[in-house]
């Protein structure tokens, strides 16, 4: 059988995407199986092989393919190669000549082509009966090399078991198989009997090996056309019994496009001219500084003090994280912006202290209650509203913050319907507000300094803190 | 009896087709010039303006626990807060989840309870006891219902409000004590697979992903689509966050990771290889967003440079698709969930 033209088969399609969730990846596999089969670019040479008593024809080295894999695929690793190769044969496209396990070894371990008539993309989905005729026809030829697996064996039994009462037929179908295939010339046998065997590994696959077959259930109901009648391997006609497909049928009808949809569309676009977009080059920049600066404290980047307890069982670093007591790094980190202050308990805590020693601090408590707010379940909010209202912004409020008198008229408009998101305005022009002048200030108070340098009163500086205070001054 | 089509009817069904067909090349025109405006701002790539970035080192990455155990594959995985707890579908280690085919789970903030939903169109929420006897699906709150599967679920800041996204479409933002929904998003053609919170303390913002290819990003207010993104050539199966909050990664059935960034609005970086065929299931970030982790359908893990998008290192060890994974809330470790059946934890 040619390794060369598909041919058509089945539900054919032009559209890939509307068969098998996994056509994506069976495309792009059939594009490598062709190129290492095309001796005239490069592929590998496939040839006939003297064995022992015999030929084995069509055939190439598992060293080969990993070599052309590394080559035309820029593969620098043969383990790389090895497991994409053993993933191309997982999936049927090629398989060693004599074992059901689809993998692929660096070695002179011999493999073969998987036809097109069998490939994946075909999207086949063989029936029991066909897998029953299967292996009762291989029990029929007396040939060494097509003695049934252990585990084939036990399937035959348990398949005889369940259609224990269509086994004539079965049996039947099976001799004429044998039949035809007798026809058929010895080399170009060999060649089919193992590509039909390597067929039904991957569909019916060693216990323990992988059954590439599955999908993904999220994806399985997009299939065009799940109620198709199945084809048989062996032209069985369906006779209903067989199972449905595991597919999740879609409940909703395809859309059609209406004018709304289009003019939303419209109006979306818009809105994206008008948007103000920086350049390329600066959020670049933007990235690359904001990765700088955390790189020190990214564990998978730079060795953390004390050491990963994932990898030492150690659990000090956690430990540490946990208590009260921050370390000069975690407190460096507060001065990188408002937002990672406030970002860490222990940061807000300071930040709150220092605000208090200064009389101030209505307009963090402010922000921290409008946070409280939108993580309240529904039923509280209007009440909590309400009681944010009366501490920091009604007139004669215990804790009066200071809002411009834009910001304050929208925000008495949406009390009047109290929401989550009542105070978004205000909690952004306070925030603006800390930014520009207390977090300024709360950076350079002694609360913050003492803690950054580590200047704590009766405490000894350990080893580590001394190097910070070095490095720091 | 129908009656015949009238000359009167024809016509006004004519006149519709044309407005439709109108708006659809005014829609078409505003998009090229959109493209056209947005290129303008396309002066160079991020990887060449990395090239002044020092290189990673070598990278030491291995398992460090494997978690086994399951009945069934591992469709997702979340971490505790605490950093040391997970919750996954099905797995006896960290929480057993009392429902069949759950493809969503979330641990709540406060560490107290779990969220999950899948194939039953719903996410629950049940609360999490100490006493491993107590029967949890008794406790178990509905939270969300979708009209089809929920495919992503996602605590926003606190126990009382979740997010969720579902293969009818939409995403969802309800309130947990009532079951109320506060907003719904409409916007996604298909399937939405995935979504990720903005890390922002003041944010109201979250990205979905879907089978539509599109990447939005939405406002939890509003409900309105304020950005979109559509460069993958299939599915996307997972959007996560850049820590800033400035930008976004993808990953996608094409076989490729994708950097978005919200400001410049639009792709910044491709994360492929020639040998990398098999689509990404999940991504994430490590701490500082040097690093973007991607667990693949080809059973691996590939780790990339974000900024000069080089990949630094390949890891094996599943022995089947990894379906999920997610950065440890301290960045110390990440965590893969597998169809192998276990989880791993890498560091």
């Amino acid at each position: 059988m040619a390794e060369g033209a598909k041919e058509p088969v089945g539900v054919g399609t032009t559209d890939p995407e509307e068969d098998s969730p996994n056509m994506i990846v069976y495309r792009k596999i059939e594009d490598i199986v062709t190129r290492i089969q095309d001796e005239n670019a490069g592929g590998v040479s496939i040839r006939t092989v003297k064995s022992f008593l015999s030929k084995i024809p069509s055939v190439v080295s598992g060293a080969d393919i990993v070599q052309w894999l590394m080559k035309n695929l820029s593969v620098e690793d043969p383990a790389e190669a090895i497991h994409l190769g053993s993933l191309v044969a997982a999936h049927g496209y090629i398989f060693p000549i004599s074992d059901h396990v689809l993998m692929l070894k660096d070695d002179g371990t011999l493999y073969r082509f998987q036809s097109p008539y069998f490939w994946p993309s075909n999207c086949w989905e063989p029936e029991n009966t066909d897998y029953a005729i299967y292996l009762c026809k291989r029990t029929m030829q007396n040939k060494a090399r097509l003695e049934l697996a252990d585990y084939e064996a036990e399937n035959l039994a348990r398949l005889q078991r369940a259609f224990a009462r269509k086994w004539e037929f079965i049996f039947m179908q099976a001799e004429a198989q044998v039949k035809i295939d007798r026809k058929k010339d010895k080399a170009e046998r060999k060649i089919l009997d193992s590509q039909e065997r390597a067929f039904w590994d991957v569909h019916r696959p060693v216990p323990g090996c992988v059954n590439t077959t599955e999908m993904d259930i999220r994806k399985c109901r997009r299939e065009r056309n799940p109620h198709r009648v199945k084809k048989s391997v062996y032209g069985v006609p369906d006779d209903g019994q067989s199972q449905p497909s595991p597919v999740h049928i879609s409940s909703q009808p395809t859309k059609k496009t209406t004018k709304e949809d289009v003019q939303k569309e419209i109006n979306f676009l818009n809105s994206q001219l008008d948007r103000h977009c920086m350049k390329v080059s600066k959020v670049a920049d933007s990235l690359m500084s904001y990765t700088e600066q955390f790189m020190e404290y990214d564990p998978f980047v730079s060795a953390t003090e004390p050491s990963n307890p994932w990898i030492s069982d150690d659990m000090s670093f956690w430990d540490l994280e946990a208590s009260r007591d921050p370390s000069q790094q975690r407190v460096k980190k507060w001065g990188f912006s408002l937002e990672e202050a406030l970002k860490d308990p222990a940061g807000r805590d300071q930040f709150l202290k220092f605000l208090e020693s200064e009389f101030s601090s209505e307009n963090l408590r402010f922000w921290l209650a409008v946070q409280d707010l939108k993580r309240r379940p529904l039923q509280d909010v209007s009440s909590r509203a309400q009681e944010i209202w009366q501490e920091f912004l009604a007139e004669g409020a215990p804790s009066p913050i200071n809002l411009d008198s834009h910001s304050y008229e929208r925000t008495s408009q949406n009390i009047k319907d109290p929401g989550r998101y009542s105070y978004e305005d205000a909690q952004e022009h306070i925030f603006k507000l800390m930014k520009s002048d207390s977090y300024a200030r709360f950076l350079r108070s002694n609360i913050y300094q003492d803690l950054l340098l580590a200047r704590k009163k009766g405490k000894s500086l350990t080893g580590k803190r001394l190097t910070g205070l070095m490095q720091s001054s | 009896m129908r009656s015949p089509l009238t000359p009167e009817m024809a016509t006004q069904e004519v006149q519709l087709n044309e407005t439709l067909a109108h708006l659809k090349t005014e829609s078409e025109t505003l998009k090229t010039k959109l493209e056209e405006e947005r290129a303008k701002l396309h002066d160079v790539e991020l990887h060449q303006v990395a090239e002044k970035v020092e290189g990673l080192g070598q990278f030491v990455m291995k398992t460090r626990r494997t978690l086994k155990g399951h009945g069934n594959k591992v469709l997702c995985m979340d971490w505790c807060k605490d950093k040391r707890r997970i919750v996954s579908s099905s797995q006896e280690h960290a929480v057993t989840m009392p429902c069949t085919w759950v493809m969503a789970c979330a641990y709540a903030p406060s560490g107290c309870a779990v969220a999950c939903g899948g194939l039953d169109n719903k996410c629950s929420v049940y609360p999490l006891s100490l006493d491993k006897n107590e029967n949890l699906a008794a406790k178990k709150k509905s939270v969300a219902m979708h009209t089809n599967y929920l495919s992503a679920c996602s605590f926003t800041n606190s126990d009382m409000q979740i997010l969720t996204s579902s293969g009818d479409g939409t995403c969802a933002l309800w309130d947990v004590e009532s079951g109320q929904l506060l907003q719904s998003f409409h916007g996604h053609a298909a399937d939405v697979l995935c979504l990720d919170l903005a890390p922002s303390e003041t944010g109201n913002t979250f990205v979905s992903g879907g089978c539509d290819k599109k990447a939005n990003v939405w406002d939890m207010r509003s409900g309105q689509c304020i950005q979109s993104f559509e460069t993958h050539e299939s599915d996307i199966n997972s959007v996560r966050y850049y820590p800033s909050g400035d930008a976004f990664a993808s990953g996608s059935d094409d076989a490729t990771c994708r950097l978005y960034d919200l400001r410049a609005d639009r792709e910044v970086a491709i994360y492929s290889k020639e040998s990398i065929i098999f689509g990404v299931s999940s991504v994430d970030f490590s701490l500082s967003g040097r690093l973007l982790f991607g667990g693949y359908n080809d059973y691996t893990i590939n780790v990339w440079d974000v900024l000069k998008g080089t990949r630094v290192s390949i890891l094996f060890g599943h022995e089947n698709r990894v379906s999920t994974l997610r950065v440890s809330p301290d960045g110390t470790a990440f965590c893969t969930g597998s169809w192998d059946h276990t989880l791993r934890i890498w560091a």
